[in-house]
């Protein structure tokens, strides 16, 4: 067991914890907030990303006992706090880029994550640039999050509207 | 999970002095809490090393010295990786995910295990696992495994893109350990399963990688180019990291070749190398240094495919690296 | 409209299955066999009860109390036989996922091993023709001279096509909550159906089933895996009750595909014949299929074999080996997903024998009446759709000859097959009442992502003349009116019908009026209903590296009245996103060794990922049909990916002058 405190979505929490427990199940069997969702616990399919310290990163594999002083973001927290919704959480809906809604909150951090991130991606021509982010440069900087229901077309869609 | 003590270290002294036996570091976590939830690690001690101050990427003598801790986002995103270094920034870049490169550090890259299925389940025989069980891949499927340098013990795959190129490059691992600092190159880091597939690495007990060190970036162009079976977020099926310097007649001048997903080390491809050095720039001879290189190719019965798609892979990247 | 349920789901306030926490709850995990085949020769679960937190071990060292026995992937802990590795063999329960999850490894079972058989062979000597195939269709069909026809052909094709196992994945991983109550169990399961799950869980349970709450609000997909109650609910029902706790089970991501269900693998044999001009002279089809040793699962893989093209000979067969492997289930457009890969390859193969444009191929063979049955149909518009697709794509700009496009180093084709699924509906009750100055409908109908919640509201709300904002429908809960189950693209033509009849009554009734479609559904025959599509793919091949990339799919379907475009355009991308990754990628690999699924995670089991859904596109014709159901809708859920994996690998034929018979088409099989 070991003390640690944690910011989730502008709250603080100090909590005793099993070194075993995750950052998502931290979230969700702790904290309540099951939003972000686990979808393989082992960082292969994207469903648990949040945001630690502004960087998305996949939650399942993150242990809660490393989170100690950390800042996370999670779907919860992607809004304006007042029930408003973050622009990619609005092109989601206006773009049905969703369909079970599961990978959903994982997709939504990791986009609001890949808008801020610097540099160059795999399909990048020329690596000295920050490239726009095209619709080529939006699927392969969000495939680390899995939709088995097909929604990439719409998900590609919403994003590209945000980032305009 | 079984339960464990967790300590964060404060500095590199600080890590070392907290290992003891069944003590592993833990740095991002994308592969070793991954390897712990299948039961695969079962450390008794974790000592937290992400945080350590090795977290800086610094020019030096011409070359470049990279923390162990820097994540692999941070070290493809960085100005003089993608300006000197473009093999690399492309190798990290082709691996995993933009979530698992923000967590994943350098170090842990380098010392990330093998994805063979038998290895990952603990339900099944694994001579890396558990030395003297058995290897149930070579008679089961291996699609995925080594071509070259595997053992009767062994026939798994390194599978990091990023020691692929950091062996064409020359790089040099900075370990601090129970005994004292030490440098190792890469290649030299990795071993080949022998029979003792269960070590990976040179590493002693306790050594902890604190810098990864490039030389000078080697002269000509360069390309990382990975082979998957989907267009994004996968292992390669084989991958290459080439350098190519052609001089003014059309010879070439110098080669580097390391080749991903064919062996149980990042490969670097000498044999090639040599068979082109001071030969024409052309199609027929990165042909005849392709083959000179996977002549010694074993493969299994089901990975065949890895030949032609390792000599094919080399061909197309040195042809278009040829100017 | 938005979906209904959007903005829940875009917070993260939509809560699935394993999100409810209710009280004092206890964590469950399950315990597998890690041999194929034998028997139990001893449990001890001693090491696991010391470790603390550990509250119990469940095991059939003292099976618990069933109601029934019948299915036996569902009579959990009852025998000490092990039918496949990944059995359930015991349940932990902990104070703690952790805890949970730690003890299932401390738990020493012991086995007598007996040799297994997990390979399916069309030579092995167990094959048989099961009684019937799902869902009570007959196991072989004949009809004229297939022998002549064949041997009477100008142009024949004899080929055999494989696809692998494949599994569903649904990205929310299989979960339950079991809550017992004075006698009664409340289980918050990820559900298709809640109304026959609560039916099947009082029958294993031996409760009445008045006794039984299945709730399932959200559903993290199921493509078929979900349709059925699955063994970790009845785990997570017996855990509570042995424990007198509620009980939460999460089935991990690697369990889930011994536990859960997977399409069988196939081997087909095609053999077409046709005369000079291409006219079909005699189809026949052979399935072979696998199940397993304790519930026999039988895929209609021939069946829309029988639907498809005019042919005055037909056969079609199904032959099933009993594996020693867990029991095959319902995964997308089962039967039409797999056999139509095989039909539609083989009918390019024809074209190309034949030297006859696909497209005209499969227009000269449009039947009048379904081959088999000889119904009519109540619409079909193939044609329709093969021509509206081939204007869209620019077919007519194509040169048949294959493996000549290179750009750059891609190797560019294209291809195309069609794609069909049957138009069924079933029995279903449904209330409106007037309340609030609105309207709700209830209905234990499932939203697994399809947008039911959303279409039904729209179905309401024109019923009623009223706008969308103004009703709200609620489904899953089986203490709603009883519902057919989200399977078998039924849901919103049987769920619609009893929406419409209930706000129809309301309307006549004043504040209140309740539906039941059961005489409605009987009374539906004498037509052969199914919606009809044609799909088509550009493909580009690296010459070198045997790399395969979709750049272009495009979808054009006829299934009567689209309710909602947005919804359904989704569904059709979804469902040829799916067919793409199993052209491209799907295969679970059987350990013949240790006779398991090996590669039993998602790095290893590869679904498409973004990068690789490049532009997918899906349209649709205009369809009036009135003998469907009050709204004139085909279901959409599953034809999206009936015909892509064709489409596709007839693309990479014409653009690399290779067939592959063998699916997934990964590189290995394309380099050389």
């Amino acid at each position: 067991m070991a003390e640690i405190t944690v910011r989730v979505n502008g709250t603080e929490h100090s909590l005793i914890v099993d070194t075993r427990l995750s950052l998502l199940d931290l979230l969700r069997e702790r904290l309540g907030l099951t939003g972000s969702k686990k979808g393989c616990d082992h960082g292969q399919c994207g469903a648990c990303t949040v945001l630690i310290d502004g960087r998305r990163s996949n939650a399942c594999l993150a242990l809660a006992v490393t989170c100690d002083g950390l800042d996370v973001t999670t779907v919860e927290g992607l809004g304006d706090g007042d029930g408003g919704l973050h622009p990619l959480q609005a092109a989601f809906i206006e773009h049905d880029a969703f369909q079970c809604g599961y990978c959903t909150p994982g997709q939504l951090c990791s986009a609001a994550g890949m808008l801020t991130e610097p540099g160059p991606s795999a399909v990048t021509e020329d690596l000295m640039e920050d490239p726009p982010l095209t619709p080529a440069e939006i699927r392969e900087r969000m495939s680390g999050n899995l939709c088995r229901c097909g929604a990439y077309v719409n998900i590609v869609t919403a994003i590209e509207g945000v980032r305009r | 999970m079984r339960p464990f003590e967790y300590a964060r270290a404060l500095d590199g002294p600080d890590a070392v002095a907290r290992f003891r036996p069944g003590t592993m570091y833990l740095g991002g976590g994308t592969n070793l809490v991954d390897l712990m939830r299948l039961g695969v690690a079962e450390p008794d001690h974790l000592v937290d090393v992400s945080r350590l101050p090795f977290d800086r990427v610094e020019a030096s003598d011409g070359g470049l010295r990279i923390g162990a801790a820097v994540r692999n986002s941070d070290l493809a995103a960085h100005p003089l990786v993608r300006e000197r270094y473009p093999m690399l920034a492309r190798a990290l870049l082709a691996g995993a995910s933009g979530q698992v490169r923000n967590m994943a550090t350098v170090a842990g890259n380098l010392l990330q295990r093998t994805r063979c299925p038998y290895f990952q389940d603990v339900t099944k025989a694994c001579n890396k696992r558990v030395p003297g069980s058995g290897c149930p891949a070579i008679p089961g499927d291996h699609r995925n495994h080594a071509i070259i340098g595997h053992s009767e013990a062994c026939v798994a795959v390194h599978p990091s893109d990023m020691a692929v190129a950091l062996a064409a490059l020359e790089a040099r691992v900075h370990v601090t350990g129970p005994d004292g600092d030490r440098v190792v190159p890469i290649p030299g880091l990795h071993r080949l399963p022998g029979t003792e597939p269960h070590r990976d690495t040179v590493l002693e007990p306790g050594e902890l990688i604190t810098t990864v060190e490039l030389p000078s970036p080697p002269a000509g162009s360069s390309q990382y180019r990975k082979v998957r079976e989907r267009a994004s977020f996968a292992f390669a099926l084989v991958s290459v990291a080439a350098v190519l310097d052609v001089g003014g007649d059309g010879t070439v001048r110098g080669c580097r070749l390391a080749l991903g997903g064919v062996a149980h080390v990042p490969w670097r491809a000498e044999r090639a190398e040599r068979a082109l050095l001071g030969a024409p720039a052309t199609e027929e001879e990165f042909v005849r240094a392709a083959d000179a290189e996977l002549d010694q190719a074993r493969p299994l019965p089901r990975n065949g495919y890895k030949v032609p798609l390792s000599r094919n892979l080399i061909v197309r990247t040195l042809r278009e690296l040829t100017p | 409209m938005n979906r209904v349920e959007a903005y829940d789901k875009v917070t993260g306030r939509a809560k699935y299955a394993y999100e409810y926490g209710v009280g004092e709850v206890a964590y469950a995990h399950l315990v597998q066999s890690t041999i194929a085949r034998g028997r139990i020769r001893s449990i001890d679960p001693g090491q696991a009860l010391a470790m603390p937190g550990v509250i119990a071990v469940l095991s059939s060292d003292d099976p618990p109390e069933l109601g029934s026995l019948d299915d036996a992937e569902l009579a959990l802990l009852q025998s000490r036989a092990i039918a496949y590795r990944g059995q359930i063999v015991a349940v932990v329960v902990a104070e703690t996922p952790e805890i949970a999850r730690a003890a299932e490894r401390a738990v020493r079972v012991e086995y007598d091993a007996e040799p297994h058989d997990v390979l399916l062979r069309p030579d092995h000597p167990g094959l048989y023709p099961p009684e019937k195939v799902n869902p009570g269709l007959p196991t072989d069909t004949e009809r004229g001279d297939v022998a002549g026809g064949l041997a009477d052909a100008a142009v024949t094709v004899d080929a055999t096509y494989t696809t692998p196992t494949q599994h569903n994945n649904p990205m929310e991983p299989h979960a339950a909550l079991a809550v017992w109550a004075d006698g009664g169990l409340t289980l918050y399961d990820s559900s298709q159906g809640v109304s026959a799950e609560r039916a099947t869980a009082a029958k294993v349970l031996g409760l009445p089933p008045e006794r039984v709450r299945v709730i399932s609000r959200h559903v993290g997909g199921g493509f078929g895996s979900k349709g059925t109650i699955r063994p970790h609910a009845v785990a997570a029902a017996l855990a509570a009750r042995a424990t007198g706790r509620p009980v939460k089970i999460a089935v991990t991501r690697q369990q889930m595909f011994e536990v859960t269900g997977y399409r069988t693998p196939t081997i087909q044999r095609l053999r077409l014949g046709a005369d000079a001009d291409g006219r079909l002279t005699a189809i026949a089809h052979d399935v072979v299929e696998q199940t397993s040793t304790i519930v026999e699962f039988a895929e209609q893989t021939a069946t829309p074999t029988r639907v498809m093209y005019a042919t005055p000979a037909l056969r079609t067969t199904h032959r099933l080996l009993r594996l020693d492997l867990p029991t095959p289930s319902w995964m997308r457009a089962p039967g039409e997903c797999p056999g139509m890969y095989a039909l539609e390859s083989a009918m390019d193969e024809l074209a190309v024998a034949a030297g006859i444009d696909p497209i005209e191929l499969r227009v000269m063979n449009e039947p009048l009446t379904e081959p088999e049955s000889g119904l009519p149909f109540s619409s079909r518009n193939l044609v329709a759709c093969l021509r509206e697709g081939a204007r869209r794509f620019g077919w007519e700009r194509r040169d048949p000859e294959p493996g000549i496009r290179l750009d750059g180093r891609w190797l560019v084709g294209t291809g195309v097959a069609s794609s069909t699924y049957p138009a069924r509906r079933m029995a279903s009750r449904a209330t409106a009442t007037a309340e609030d100055g609105g309207f709700i409908v209830r209905i234990a109908a499932a939203d697994i992502g399809t947008g039911a919640r959303t279409a039904l509201t729209r179905i309401a709300a024109q019923t009623l003349g009223t706008s969308t904002e103004r009703v709200r429908v609620e489904i899953g809960d089986s203490a709603l009116p009883q519902a057919s189950l989200a399977g078998g693209s039924m849901g919103t033509a049987s769920w619609g019908s009893a929406v419409v009849k209930a706000c129809e009554a309301m309307l006549k009734n004043g504040a209140v009026g309740s539906a039941d479609t059961t005489e409605d559904v009987e009374a539906d025959s004498g037509f052969a209903r199914h919606a009809f599509g044609a799909q088509f793919a550009e493909v580009r091949v690296d010459i070198d590296t045997g790399e395969l990339r979709v750049p272009r799919l495009l979808g054009v379907f006829a299934a009567g009245r689209i309710i909602d475009d947005s919804l359904a355009r989704s569904q059709f991308i979804g469902g040829m996103t799916m067919g793409m990754g199993m052209a491209l990628m799907e295969e679970t690999v059987v350990d013949e060794e240790f006779g398991d699924f090996l590669n039993h995670d998602l790095a290893q089991y590869h679904v498409a990922a973004c990068a690789d859904v490049l532009d997918i596109d899906a349209v649709w014709i205009e369809e009036e049909d009135p003998y469907l159901n009050p709204m004139g809708s085909k279901g959409i859920g599953e034809i999206g990916i009936v015909g892509t994996a064709a489409a596709i690998a007839n693309a990479v034929y014409h653009a690399t002058g290779r067939r592959i018979r063998d699916l997934p088409i990964t590189p290995d099989k394309l380099v050389s």
